[in-house]
């Protein structure tokens, strides 16, 4: 076995331990481990991502000396390999532009644990991302979830614990029903390896055999991973967490945490219960349904906002139910701009929340539109950032938005007529729904403000390389689609 | 040229341009609100005139009359203002709570029709009694040492999810220290009694139930024993890290209670808490690691199963049964404290 193939399993032990070594130390060393931790790890990823791409299959990692039914295992392949990385970049430029904030919000003797559990964080992401064991899955996802409670309640504001307490309840329901399901799966399976579930399912699927309960854990699964991922009946938590806490948690929260349950769905999907088992429960249609519901009604809630991360935190809601379109149009063009999505939309959301902060800086620390006005005059470069996430969001050409947009309108080509009007549609009118919205918030920011404001505000280089950072990644996004695409589609074949 | 429209300020293209620009919107639904208010007035003045009219000219009952349509009228309007917030509220909060009601019942329901379809417990061709478990039961005493085949198969056979599980002790610890420790911040809050309070209860301990005193001073030793000789034999007998851990913990909450903070202070400090249960973990996940390691590369590991059924076999399981107790012990305390009084 090569060196490379253990550094998913040192990355993921690495955070763990860190995050625990983080807890001692003081505020400003424990942020420098912590970004020590995040580049060694990134740089980890790396090598993982390359070393997969020259694999032509996927491989298994067994955590320990017992090989996988008995014991734990994860698995590596381009796609979990890539996920990885761009978490990885993703986090790192999310915590560098909203640095300032962190150092400016939170009270001292507790930033050391902002970064503990940021480290934890990633540790749980990663092994979301690379598990194949739906077990191993669930005690990560409890740690994603304490450690994604923490990150909005440390700001220790009212609005924020409020916001805490609505995201501790209405995500614990959904880990429930997670545990429930994978209980009922193990009682119906024997096994608690994805790959050897997937075969005892597809047998039960042949003979007819346990059918009540089987859709039963299928809906369980999917309106679990829903509510944690803020599909939209159930995304009454998501405004007030993304919108109360402070900026670097917001962009985590929006474009990584309730990403990596979506990866966890997917997972399920491929390697669970089967594309074809889910589609002949009409799960797809259930889920296409309610994406549609909730892409129309993410976008009339933001419009109807007055404050900007609330408004932003209402489109994470429309570009959720996107993804969920693509995974419940149940093909496999579906899945790649789904999977496409998620990289954008991770991209464009956490640079409007970073640069959303930066414009509140110039504006006296007010998120309220009307103070707004002429703030990305007065604040350059956190102007040109929002331009430039507001664009990719509402899909103007050359933005990692607009190719994610095309890829979803080609997918509903292939899918049922319904499905392909209702699909088109809905993609329309939400581009123009998005266009309305970011558009006049656009427009505002531009406005010349007659008031003058006293502006005693400086970009720091963290803050101006991020942005930087974030707009590169949306232009490799939007120019690089179709390389993206191609790994996209290489990752999903050996996926399953 | 187009003609100049008077009206122009109430047209659509008006408040989009409005609506458009952002800010001046609050302006919009002020003058709104106004001119709404006026149209009232304009109705209530309507009223008040025809029912002028319709009575004969009389100095004071008149005036006693305008007072009471006047009160009878403002009575009417806050009614209906206030409708929403008083009313409103209570017809939503019932709906809303016979509505969850019957969506709670509607799903236990489900889940109870489909535990009737599980397979029957215990029956000897379940799809669970397969090769997974049968190697565990038959093997498990052979290939990790421990006489207690539970504990072999969460922290052998399984331990990467046993790992993640005493991270989520840690994180919840964290998250409470987060949420409830007092820092300058919440000081700066407080008011002088609360923090009277807190000052105050260290005080107040020195004069204890001699009851509660002399009770623990016999039963602490004792269950602090017995939960030491849970953990280490763990790997023997029923028992591990998990309840051992929590009877340690049992033990110090009831010393906690009996002898005050200041006595409780001379050994465990917020220190000894990040301590013990950072140098635990750690040891935790370097052994492990360690194990992973040489276990995935197909490595010999070097570590001895020993004597199935003395104290010093079953490999690591041992030193990680420890771990785990030491860190449920501190966070089971830490707990305690922190709900408590914010501190340790």
């Amino acid at each position: 076995m090569d060196l490379i193939q253990n550094f998913p399993f040192v990355s993921i032990l690495l955070c763990l331990a860190g995050g625990v070594l983080l807890s001692v130390l003081k505020a400003r060393q424990a942020r420098y481990v912590c970004f020590g931790l995040l580049s060694v790890i990134t740089t980890l990823s790396v090598f993982t991502f390359i070393d997969a791409m020259n694999r032509k299959e996927s491989y298994v990692y067994s955590m320990g000396h017992f090989p996988a039914p008995w014991g734990n295992e994860i698995r590596i392949g381009i796609l979990e390999a890539g996920m990885a990385v761009f978490f990885c970049v993703i986090l790192l430029l999310s915590l560098v532009g909203g640095l300032y904030k962190i150092v400016e919000e939170i009270e001292e003797s507790k930033q050391n644990l902002y970064w503990t559990m940021i480290s934890l964080l990633m540790s749980s992401m990663l092994a979301l991302i690379y598990t194949n064991d739906l077990f191993t899955a669930y005690v990560f996802v409890e740690i994603n979830t304490i450690g994604a409670a923490s990150l909005i309640m440390i700001r220790e504001n009212g609005h924020s614990i409020v916001a805490t307490t609505k995201y501790m309840i209405m995500s614990l329901v959904g880990s429930g029903m997670l545990l429930l399901s994978i209980s009922m799966l193990y009682d119906l399976t024997g096994h608690l390896l994805m790959s050897h579930m997937k075969e005892a399912i597809v047998d039960m699927a042949k003979t007819g055999a346990y059918e009540v309960p089987l859709t039963v854990i299928i809906a369980l699964i999917c309106v679990g991973i829903a509510i944690k991922s803020a599909l939209f009946p159930f995304h009454t938590w998501l405004p007030e967490a993304y919108g109360y806490a402070t900026a670097s948690s917001s962009a985590i929260l929006s474009s990584l945490v309730s990403k990596s349950y979506i990866f966890l769905l997917m997972k399920v999907f491929y390697r669970v219960i089967g594309l074809d088992v889910m589609i002949e429960h009409k799960t797809n249609h259930i889920l296409f349904w309610f994406a549609i519901a909730g892409m129309m009604m993410g976008s009339l809630n933001a419009i109807k906002e007055h404050d900007i991360r609330r408004m932003i935190a209402y489109s994470s809601i429309a570009q959720i139910g996107y993804i969920y379109m693509g995974i419940g149009l149940g093909s496999e063009a579906g899945m790649i701009a789904s999977v496409f999505h998620i990289l954008s939309h991770s991209a464009s959301k956490a640079l409007l929340f970073i640069s959303s902060a930066g414009l509140s800086s110039v504006s006296g620390d007010s998120k309220e539109f009307r103070d707004l006005k002429g703030a990305g005059i007065r604040n350059k470069i956190a102007g040109v950032g929002f331009l430039v996430g507001a664009f990719s969001m509402v899909g103007i050409p050359l933005f990692a938005g607009f190719i994610s947009k095309v890829y979803f309108a080609g997918a509903t080509l292939l899918a049922t007529p319904v499905q392909m009007g209702v699909g088109l549609l809905a993609l329309a009118l939400s581009t123009i729904l998005n266009a309305v919205y970011f558009m006049r918030t656009v427009i505002l920011l531009y406005t010349p403000n007659r008031q003058k404001i006293l502006v005693d505000f400086q970009n720091g280089m963290a803050f101006i390389s991020s942005i930087g950072g974030f707009v590169i990644l949306n232009f490799i996004l939007g120019f690089g689609s179709y390389y993206m695409i191609t790994l996209i589609e290489r990752g999903l074949a050996c996926f399953a | 040229m187009s003609k100049k429209n008077d009206n122009y300020e109430s047209t659509f293209w008006y408040r989009l341009k409005y609506w458009v620009n952002g800010e001046e919107e609050t302006v919009l639904e002020e003058e709104s609100e106004r001119h709404e208010a006026h149209l009232k007035r304009v109705a209530i003045e309507d009223r008040v005139y025809r029912a002028f009219s319709e009575i004969p000219d009389d100095g004071e009952e008149q005036e006693a009359h305008y007072r009471a349509l006047k009160k009878e009228l403002y009575e009417l309007s806050e009614k209906y203002k206030t409708w929403p917030e008083k009313q409103g509220v209570k017809i939503f909060d019932r709906f809303y709570r016979i509505f969850a009601v019957i969506l709670c019942i509607g799903i236990i329901g489900i889940l109870l029709v489909t535990v009737s379809y599980l397979p029957q417990f215990g029956s000897a061709n379940n799809p669970n009694n397969n090769e997974v478990s049968k190697r565990y039961i038959e093997k498990g005493l052979e290939e990790t040492g421990a006489t207690n085949i539970v504990t072999g198969m969460i922290l052998d056979y399984r331990a990467f999810d046993t790992l993640g599980e005493s991270h989520v002790l840690f994180i919840s610890a964290c998250s409470v220290l987060i949420l409830i420790r007092v820092d300058k911040k919440r000081m700066e809050d407080m008011t002088q009694e609360e923090l009277d309070e807190i000052r105050g209860e260290e005080l107040y301990e020195k004069n204890q139930d001699i009851i509660l005193q002399k009770v623990a001073f016999f039963l602490v030793p004792i269950i602090m024993l017995f939960g030491i000789y849970i953990i280490l034999n763990g790997h023997l007998s029923p028992g591990g890290g998990f309840p051992g851990g929590a009877i340690i913990g049992a033990s110090f909450i009831l010393y906690l209670n009996a002898f005050g903070y200041e006595k409780t202070r001379k050994f465990f400090t917020y220190k000894t808490f990040s301590v013990i249960s950072i140098g635990s973990l750690l040891c935790y996940a370097l052994a492990k690691g360690y194990s992973f390691y040489m276990g995935a590369n197909h490595l010999d590991s070097g570590i001895p199963l020993g004597t199935p059924g003395a104290i010093f076999s079953g490999g690591l399981i041992l030193l990680l049964n420890i771990c785990v107790g030491l860190v449920v012990a501190c966070t089971m305390y830490a707990f305690y404290s922190l709900f408590r009084r914010g501190g340790m």
